[in-house]
């Protein structure tokens, strides 16, 4: 177990190095800074003088160096729309964010794993039918879409909600709904896959034979053990929570991480961009990491592997 | 080099998956079939034109509501183009895109996976370790922030997605080739001093093709919603070609008072990518059961 969250640890380590060195070589992909920087008046040495003072002339290895210690002390620069350092607006924007995510994620599991271990358990009834149908079409809607809608229904035409911004509960439903939305059909198909293999293996024919109840079968030794292989899959689902908060984000101006990387992007704000990227992969690649662990804990074929 | 190694050609493959394929599902196949004949001949089908319009006709209302005109069946933007030739045309991009990124990603992570499978050793272990960290990279950021940097542009949208995709495939094909090579004809070609390259191409190759067959049809449609996603936030395809997720991005801001200029583009999205879906599932369950989730 030591060595599979050691190998795990050492994996994470170099996504994040990989991240940040394209998070890092980005910015050079704009351009020379310098340009924008001096004036048409300045000469060649003004150039190299003000290269000298940015830290341009120096092998590149060695600038990403910089970057990455900054970035690790929490300096991710100033930003050039709101001329405030990117950490302090990225802290006072993500809360909103982690309310919205949390939301979300409790909406989608809600709805998820009930429908999924039901539509197992009943193969081939009418409801796993139409649960399928659910998750076929969840899979194909594109969100940005399905929020528009939901909003031209909801907020337009009945006008129960309000269509955007941030405030009380009755503005956190559309969008929950929507980013949630981005999970469900996935943990739905992959929950109904990994219970109808469960349900059909050797430990859950003996304790229907032992006489436990049907219910008991399906709900604790059907979904406990189900339950590991869709944790296998929380890459794929941490990947598209965070995009679904982008997207939700953007289409209800919810003051949010994903919508202010969005505008930034607009307004042409790097350093705001770039520390954005960043915090989110740092997440992510904490997420999953935390996932595995979790993993080896559940699955005890790792857990007593030496 | 005798005949008998070669149990399968590329063309043998193909003529057995067709004979497989006999009952395909009518309605997807259609509906793909349709919007790709509307892409290919959106010139000639296309009432008007996508780019231009006239303002006096601006933001007019799809013919069966109260305003509308049967010049305009599904009404115009804000720029007073029309829809249905803007649908039509932005059917021509997503394919185009699906197309161009998936056989990118596609050939790059075959030949790579082929490579991987075949060899081992050190090249397998780093090619793997590769797509590792490629796989557990945040996908949609590390779009966002290349085309930030590089500009939007029909061909970084592409590069960005195959940059992003071809892992997959090189897993697969990978899995694939290590189980093949085991098997007595690939050991008869061998013993028939046929070239490593020989190996790889007919011997190898065409067993893997009803893998990659699925997977295509099943990323296609993933593509489709990736391009429109990064097109809808600004990152995506810029915004003079008709694309539907720009569409839907300029019909946001419009929603209260014309909500058909996003409504359209979105349900040509949710139609596209449910049939590309439909048909991979259907492909896959009778080509490869044991390709699960992908």
């Amino acid at each position: 177990m030591r060595r599979y969250i050691l190998g795990r640890a050492v994996q994470s380590l170099v996504c994040l190095l990989v991240v940040s060195f394209v998070v890092f070589y980005a910015a050079r992909l704009t351009g020379d800074p310098t340009i924008l920087l001096l004036s048409e008046m300045a000469t060649k040495e003004d150039a190299a003088r003000l290269k000298a003072h940015l830290g341009l002339d120096k092998p590149i290895l060695v600038q990403y160096g910089l970057f990455l210690s900054h970035a690790v002390r929490g300096d991710l620069g100033e930003s050039t729309r709101v001329h405030r350092p990117v950490i302090d607006v990225l802290l006072a924007r993500f809360p909103a964010s982690l309310q919205l995510g949390s939301v979300a994620i409790a909406i989608s599991l809600l709805i998820a794993l009930p429908i999924g271990v039901y539509s197992a358990a009943k193969r081939g009834s009418f409801f796993d039918l139409v649960g399928r149908m659910f998750a076929v079409l969840g899979q194909a809607l594109p969100l940005f879409w399905l929020g528009l809608v939901l909003m031209l229904i909801f907020a337009v035409w009945l006008g129960v909600v309000p269509a955007a911004g941030r405030g009380g509960i009755r503005h956190l439903i559309l969008p929950a709904v929507t980013m949630g939305w981005a999970t469900t059909a996935a943990i739905m198909r992959l929950t109904r896959s990994a219970m109808l293999e469960v349900l059909d293996s050797e430990y859950v024919k003996l304790a229907r034979i032992k006489g436990v109840p049907e219910w008991k079968v399906v709900w604790k030794h059907g979904l406990k053990n189900a339950l590991l292989p869709v944790v296998t899959f929380s890459v794929l689902l941490f990947a598209e929570m965070i995009a679904g908060a982008v997207v939700t984000e953007t289409v209800f101006a919810w003051p949010g991480v994903g919508q202010l990387l969005i505008s930034s992007v607009f307004y042409r704000d790097f350093p705001m961009v770039q520390g954005t990227v960043l915090l989110l992969s740092a997440l992510f690649v904490a997420g999953n990491f935390t996932v595995d662990i979790l993993y080896a804990y559940l699955n005890p074929k790792i857990r007593y592997r030496q | 080099m005798s005949d008998q190694a070669e149990p399968v050609t590329a063309a043998q493959q193909i003529a057995h998956l067709v004979r497989r394929l006999r009952i395909i599902p009518t309605v997807p196949v259609l509906i793909l079939l349709a919007l790709c004949l509307l892409g290919v001949f959106a010139p000639l089908i296309a009432p008007y034109s996508a780019t231009e319009g006239s303002l006096r006709d601006k933001l007019m209302p799809p013919a069966w509501v109260a305003g509308g005109s049967w010049t305009h069946p599904l009404g115009t933007d804000l720029l007073g183009r029309d829809i249905l030739s803007r649908l039509i045309y932005g059917a021509r991009t997503s394919f185009t895109v699906a197309a161009l990124a998936v056989f990118f990603a596609g050939t790059v992570g075959t030949i790579l996976g082929l490579i991987s499978g075949y060899f081992g050793g050190l090249t397998d272990i780093l090619l793997m370790r590769l797509t590792d960290i490629a796989l557990s990279v945040p996908l949609i950021l590390m779009a966002i922030i290349l085309v930030a940097a590089l500009g939007t542009s029909f061909t970084n949208v592409i590069l960005v997605i195959v940059l992003l995709l071809w892992p997959r495939y090189a897993r697969q094909v990978r899995g694939e080739t290590l189980s093949i090579k085991e098997r007595d004809f690939v050991a008869l070609a061998r013993i028939a001093n046929c070239s490593h390259i020989r190996i790889i191409w007919r011997h190898i190759f065409p067993n893997v093709i009803p893998t990659l067959l699925v997977l295509v049809t099943l990323q296609a449609g993933y593509v489709v919603l990736l391009e429109s996603t990064l097109s809808f936030l600004g990152v995506g395809i810029p915004p003079s070609t008709p694309a539907w997720g720009l569409m839907i991005a300029e019909g946001r801001t419009i929603i209260d008072s014309a909500w058909w200029v996003a409504m359209w583009p979105g349900l040509s999205i949710l139609f596209m990518v449910l049939s590309g879906n439909l048909l991979g599932d259907w492909l896959r369950d009778r080509l490869d059961p044991t390709l699960k989730q992908v």
